[in-house]
């Protein structure tokens, strides 16, 4: 059950990544591209009508676009898509389904900093 | 692992490797965790008990899956709770009314079957979102409109089977279908109006069909699983325009609605706007808030005046070509002129079609049938969803003015946190009726939920003491609902229960759906 606590770990997992596996290769990176065109952007793209960034912001989080970040790690990604998150609802299998998900995660940690990577 | 109720585990075991043996192990969806993603986002019972919980979730690909889904639904006396994308946030999502139903969950059936330009339809499946027919005619160039409800991520057909709206002149979304394909409770297949026709060539053309027009008992029931819908879209128009009426005084509310009336009822008007009282939607300010509990209407206009606001705010919207459209518009100023006061102002003014960047620079796309995620932006950054009331009024301002005292009064009596309640439109989103639309919060608080549903069953019943019931409501308050719709020792409710014991005698679909519940539950839950 989603609590204040899982919340806050969320985001210290923004803040502390890591990342372990190994690089991905381009189809991976652009069936992740495809996949958060579709399921993530209309909320979490650039620009003031876009209510996930426009939160992000609200709660300090920099930057608040998630592909302009450089500091996700796979758990602060799935958290959120599987518990959801304050309003951000879940996201079920027959729409996000685990091989999507993981192709989200390795195209928005495709810009981390090998110093972010421990 | 949850079961059914009334279902051994045996049974349930066996019912589910059945399943997957129809559609796939993949699609069905057993596990604590996979389960728990089909609860209800935007519960009003986080932490409690009472949350509807479902047993197990199957998702079938195809229409004959569905049938053999059904089949074995009603061989295990499995309870079904069917969703399209199970984005119906504010109203259940996508968990069930009774807890341990196995959500049949019809996502993954998202095809797009046809869109016709030269006569203006589409037929899809239930899992087509308004983003994905969005997309699908933007890929293509193709001149039609979709009519987008707030979010875009919704189904075509979950949202009009709910009877829900949008804004543009095919708002209303129940109304704008035209030709069903459904599933009933026995497998069998049935497809509604001239689709009954084998090769009909009218069938996303003619509504009727020949007999009884059944179409409408599909809709907020749980009389079977429909399959594909087809609906009518509207010509991509020349041009667009909103225009703003704002009056001075609160009485000016009569004038003004009922000049709306006449606009609208007449075709002058042709989308979905809302009638703003300005007390509630004026920036925060306590010598608002406490001008606004104290009765004192001279005291209150004085105040919107210096703040160069009008009491009551109504935008126009305009569709067509952009002769008429200013015509239309300069023909309301008219009949508007008649109001002691009033002030207009031009707000948006497009031609079609528009291009990235152009669209990108509108204020709010959906009114221009573009899907959009941007109303989620209205419960703030820490917002953890709400829910709608939503009851149905005469268009008249006798009725607005009525509404906003009663169930203001009512909002705060029953325990409100705040004083007076938020910003609360009134939207005429179906030709003939007004909604006024309360957002009640939900939290992640049993204390604070608890307070909100004891709200929201006190504003059922107040409504309904003065003749407003709601036109749709979250599973939570369907049996509080229909108990209100209640002439003639709940004829109505009587009737839908004679049609769900003729269709469904098992009772697997949806028990519960809109306070229809099966024979055998009838006692129990109602």
């Amino acid at each position: 059950m989603r609590s204040l606590g899982a919340v806050l770990l969320l985001a210290l997992g923004l803040i502390l990544a890591t990342r372990g596996a190994a690089a991905p290769d381009e189809s991976q990176l652009a069936r992740g591209q495809r996949v958060y065109q579709k399921w993530c952007y209309p909320c979490h793209g650039p620009g003031n009508d876009k209510p996930g960034t426009v939160a992000m912001a609200a709660r300090g989080q920099k930057p608040a676009v998630l592909e302009d970040r450089t500091d996700l790690t796979a758990a602060a990604i799935k958290f959120p898509v599987r518990q959801g998150v304050f309003f951000m609802p879940i996201f079920r299998k027959t729409e996000v389904t685990d091989a999507d998900l993981d192709a989200i995660v390795a195209y928005l940690m495709r810009n981390n900093k090998p110093s972010a990577q421990k | 692992m949850r079961l059914p109720p009334g279902v051994t585990s045996k049974d349930f075991s066996d019912a589910l490797k059945q399943f997957a043996e129809a559609v796939g192990k993949d699609w069905v969806f057993s596990s604590d965790d996979d389960v728990a993603l089909y609860r209800d986002s935007y519960t009003p019972f986080w932490h409690e008990e009472e949350e509807p919980i479902p047993s197990a979730a199957v998702a079938p690909n195809t229409v004959e899956q569905v049938q053999q889904v059904v089949r074995i639904a009603n061989t295990y006396k499995i309870p079904l709770w069917t969703i399209s994308t199970g984005k119906n946030l504010a109203y259940g999502g996508s968990a069930p009314q009774l807890s341990g139903s196995v959500v049949l969950d019809l996502k993954r059936m998202d095809r797009i079957l046809e869109v016709n330009e030269r006569n203006h339809y589409a037929l899809v499946e239930p899992g087509v979102s308004y983003f994905d027919l969005y997309q699908y005619i933007h890929d293509r160039g193709l001149k039609v409109w979709i009519d987008p409800p707030d979010p875009g991520w919704g189904s075509l057909v979950g949202n009009a089977l709910e009877r829900g709206c949008g804004f543009t002149p095919m708002h209303d979304h129940f109304d704008a279908h035209c030709g069903m394909e459904v599933v009933l409770a026995n497998g069998d297949i049935v497809r509604t109006g001239m689709g009954a026709l084998p090769n009909s060539k009218t069938w996303q053309q003619y509504k009727y069909g020949f007999g009884p027009y059944v179409d409408g008992i599909f809709s907020q029931s749980n009389f079977g699983v429909v399959t594909k819908m087809g609906f009518w879209l509207y010509p991509e128009p020349e041009a667009y325009f909103s225009g703003n009426v704002t009056v001075p005084k609160r009485d000016d509310v009569h004038a003004l609605v009922e000049i709306f009336a006449h606009l609208t009822h007449s075709g002058v008007v042709q989308g979905t706007t809302s009638v703003i009282d300005m007390p509630s939607f004026a920036p925060p300010d306590p010598q608002l808030a406490a001008l606004r509990l104290s009765g004192d209407t001279k005291a209150l206009e004085d105040y919107l005046a210096q703040k160069g606001l009008g009491y009551w705010s109504l935008d126009l919207p305009f569709y067509g070509p952009a002769k008429v459209v200013a015509a239309q518009w300069e023909y309301s100023k008219e009949k508007f002129s008649s109001i002691p006061g009033v002030r207009f102002r031009e707000v948006e003014s497009h031609r079609f079609p528009l291009d990235a960047e152009q669209l990108a620079k509108v204020r709010d796309p959906v009114p221009l049938g573009v899907p959009s995620l941007g109303v989620f932006m209205n419960g703030g950054p820490r917002g953890h969803g709400h829910m709608d009331f939503s009851p149905t009024l005469p268009m008249t301002g006798e009725a607005v003015l009525e509404a906003h005292a009663v169930l203001d009064k009512a909002y705060r009596d029953l325990g409100s946190p705040t004083d007076a309640p938020p910003g609360v439109p009134v939207f005429a989103f179906f030709p003939r009726a007004l909604v006024i639309l309360y957002w009640i919060p939900i939290e992640h608080d049993v204390e604070k939920n608890k307070r909100s549903r004891a709200i929201f069953r006190g504003l059922v019943k107040t409504a309904a003491e003065r003749g407003w019931g709601e036109y749709r409501t979250h599973t939570a308050f369907m049996n509080d609902v229909m108990d209100v719709y209640s002439f003639n020792n709940h004829a109505l409710r009587r009737l839908h229960e004679t049609m769900k014991d003729a269709l469904d005698p098992q009772g697997i679909l949806a028990p519960g759906k809109n306070g229809i519940w099966p024979k055998h539950l009838r006692k129990e839950k109602a």
